[in-house]
């Protein structure tokens, strides 16, 4: 059994312009311990997806139209929404991107911290308190026990985005889901905070889903990769073995406009065109206005989900063609 | 903190002296005081004199406002032209007001603020439009018809409450008028906190606070709610000055022997010491007032530092 398992999920908007189809059925599954990324232009549907696990759509104008969310056997969409909410926070919990207004503004860091212990253990305040100061020193915020009463607002752009990642560890819970959690922060800072976050995962064995758009980080931390398109992911795989050779033209492109050292000064090949519409995602394969490859079938014909091998789907009529192309 | 309140108290200085001193030469300059006293017949030539002399009218008006401020100062808020001292008169008719005033700010809170979090949570719903049309309502109507049809339909009519207020004016006689004042401002409240909750609520904190697994109570009262009334507090220390002037209306309505009975009876008269004392301290109330909404929003909104 999985940690989490996600099967053929569905979510759409209905928006004023019309119904968009943000998540179209998407599966993937993390294990214990395991870290999954999760790779994409803004817009494909990765947020939604982790949205739905963790509960928190807004519904509407959300609307979960189909699929399973298994998470340690049991199917969240069937669960009531009172037993939903006892595993958010303690079971599963989530690291949002921007720390800044993700966290209470008029609230002090240590009552938000402190908060997870109140409601699902039922400390009381001084209690609660002193775990939040731990919490605050095992993210490394210099001086903890001085700043637990601070305001968010008060601390750096980096120390935030721990206080956000000590809120998600302070129960301990299995799964954690990080939505672009440097994306905000400081390049100097980001790969601290990343490491920061690796390292506790470690220590705590927890699953981690690694939302972000930023393969650079992805090579380190990750274990596979789920990458999104349109709402659907159009390839999976083991991060080395995605790297060495994309079954995906979508992902040979992401990889081939990262910016490389050795080709300092050279043109980036930035992916053509713009993600479609969610409103109207083309017919056939959702990629084909930007594919190089596209052919006349793939205008037709939605390309399944092939087994590329035991650990690796594509979703491209042609992986093969990617494979002896090299 | 402290050397803002100094520096806030320090500019409070010369919109106080602004505001009364153009009380005073308005107040002055209508009419004859003198002459207003002794109604249809005129006065005794010689007698009018000794009464100019005696309440320095016969001196240059800025002379005059020099030297009724320096009374105030001393406690000293002149008499009336009958004979009683204005202070007298304050000593009475503060109270009530401040009583009316205080009532009209709790409906406000527990009315405004209660249906404003209830449509703010449910835009676009029955209740919610049916309320915000109430809103419209209210606020377009003036305060003097919906005050004399209240009084007249649950006084006079139907005599569920007596349609006039005692002199004493008891909390219980004043429900009704207190409400009456609070009508047009708890509309705002209303939609004030409606407009906040909802802009609120899709806040990425609120999104936070669901994430941590807490009840939707919790989210709504301690996340959402605390951030939504920022704005709405901020409204409701600046209306007191607005009750205090409201009151005018209403007191006159239910006939309450308050601050606004007796500057209407100041005004008609032309009563002067009655009208410009009053009316100075409703300016330091005003004042005081904004002043302390701002310390409030410090002490609401962290993020606001005063220096
Ligand atoms: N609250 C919402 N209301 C309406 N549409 C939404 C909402 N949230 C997401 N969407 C739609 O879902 C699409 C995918 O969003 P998202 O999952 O956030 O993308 P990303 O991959 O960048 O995280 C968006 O482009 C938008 O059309
Ligand atoms: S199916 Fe066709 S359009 Fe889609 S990625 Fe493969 S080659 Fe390109
Ligand atoms: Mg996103």
């Amino acid at each position: 059994m999985s940690l989490l398992e996600v099967r053929d999920l569905f979510v759409e908007f209905r928006t004023r312009d019309g119904v968009a189809r943000a998540v179209n059925g998407v599966s993937y599954t993390v294990e214990a311990g395991e870290t999954l990324a999760v790779l994409g232009e803004s817009g494909s549907g990765k947020s939604v997806t982790a949205q739905a696990v963790m509960g928190i759509l807004d519904m509407p104008p959300g609307r979960i139209t189909g699929g399973e969310i298994l998470f340690q056997g049991r199917d969240l969409l069937s669960l009531p929404e009172e037993e939903r909410r006892r595993i958010r926070g303690s079971k599963m919990a989530m690291i949002f991107q921007d720390a800044l207004s993700s966290l209470n503004p008029v609230l002090t860091v240590g009552f938000q911290l402190a908060e997870m212990f109140r409601v699902h253990q039922g400390l009381g305040r001084k209690e609660a308190r002193a775990r939040a100061v731990e919490l605050m020193e095992r993210v490394r915020i210099p001086a903890a026990r001085q700043r637990v009463g601070d305001f968010p607002h008060q601390f750096s752009g980096g120390m935030r985005q721990r206080i956000m990642i000590a809120m998600a560890l302070a129960l301990e819970p299995d799964l954690i889901i990080a939505d672009e959690p440097t994306t905000a922060l400081d390049v100097t800072v980001q790969a601290q905070v990343m490491e920061l976050l690796a390292e506790l995962q470690r220590e705590f064995t927890m699953g981690l889903i690694l939302i972000t758009h930023d393969l650079g980080v992805v090579a380190d931390v990750a274990d596979k990769i789920a990458v999104m398109y349109a709402g659907r992911i159009v390839e999976t795989a083991p991060v080395k073995e995605l790297y060495q050779a994309p079954a995906h033209p979508y992902t040979k492109g992401l990889l081939d406009s990262i910016p490389r050292l050795d080709q300092k000064g050279q043109q980036l090949n930035v992916i053509r065109g713009m993600p479609p519409s969610l409103l109207d995602i083309p017919p056939g394969c959702a990629y084909n206005p930007r594919c190089p490859m596209a052919r006349a079938v793939c205008r037709t014909d939605e390309p399944p989900l092939y087994e590329v091998s035991a650990q690796r789907r594509s979703a491209c009529h042609f992986w093969r063609e990617m494979f002896d192309g090299r | 903190m402290g050397r803002y309140v100094v520096r806030r108290l320090l500019q409070m200085i010369p919109v106080f002296i602004g505001t009364t001193f153009l009380i005073f030469v308005m107040v002055y300059a209508v009419g004859d005081p003198v002459n207003a006293m002794f109604g249809e017949r005129a006065p005794d030539p010689a007698t009018a004199e000794q009464l100019r002399e005696e309440f320095n009218l016969d001196k240059p008006i800025w002379q005059q406002y020099v030297l009724y401020m320096g009374n105030i100062f001393t406690g000293d808020f002149g008499n009336a032209f009958n004979g009683q001292p204005v202070t007298e008169l304050m000593a009475t008719a503060f109270p009530i007001t401040i009583r009316l005033a205080a009532l009209a700010i709790v409906f406000e809170i527990l009315v405004g603020i209660t249906l404003g979090v209830l449509t703010g949570l449910r835009r676009g719903r029955p209740i919610d439009s049916g309320v915000l049309m109430l809103t419209l309502v209210v606020i377009s109507v003036p305060t003097f018809v919906t005050g004399s049809l209240a009084q007249y339909l649950l006084g006079v009519k139907w005599g569920w409450i007596s349609p006039a207020v005692s002199p004493a004016a008891p909390l219980r006689e004043l429900l009704l008028p207190g409400l009456v004042l609070a009508l047009v401002s708890l509309a705002y409240v209303t939609r004030l906190t409606r407009t906040s909750i909802a802009e609120n609520a899709r806040a990425d904190y609120v999104r936070t606070a669901v994430a941590k697994g807490l009840s939707r109570r919790r989210v709504t009262v301690r996340h959402l709610l605390r951030n939504s009334l920022i704005p709405v507090v901020t409204f409701l220390g600046t209306d007191v000055g607005n009750l205090m002037a409201g009151a005018l209306v209403t007191e006159r309505i239910f006939n309450i022997h308050g601050v606004g009975f007796q500057l209407w009876q100041g005004i008609v008269r032309q009563n002067s010491p009655t009208v410009v004392g009053f009316v100075t301290v409703l300016v330091i109330v005003f004042l005081l007032a904004n002043l302390l909404v701002d310390l409030l929003y410090a002490v609401l909104d962290p993020r606001i530092r005063y220096a």
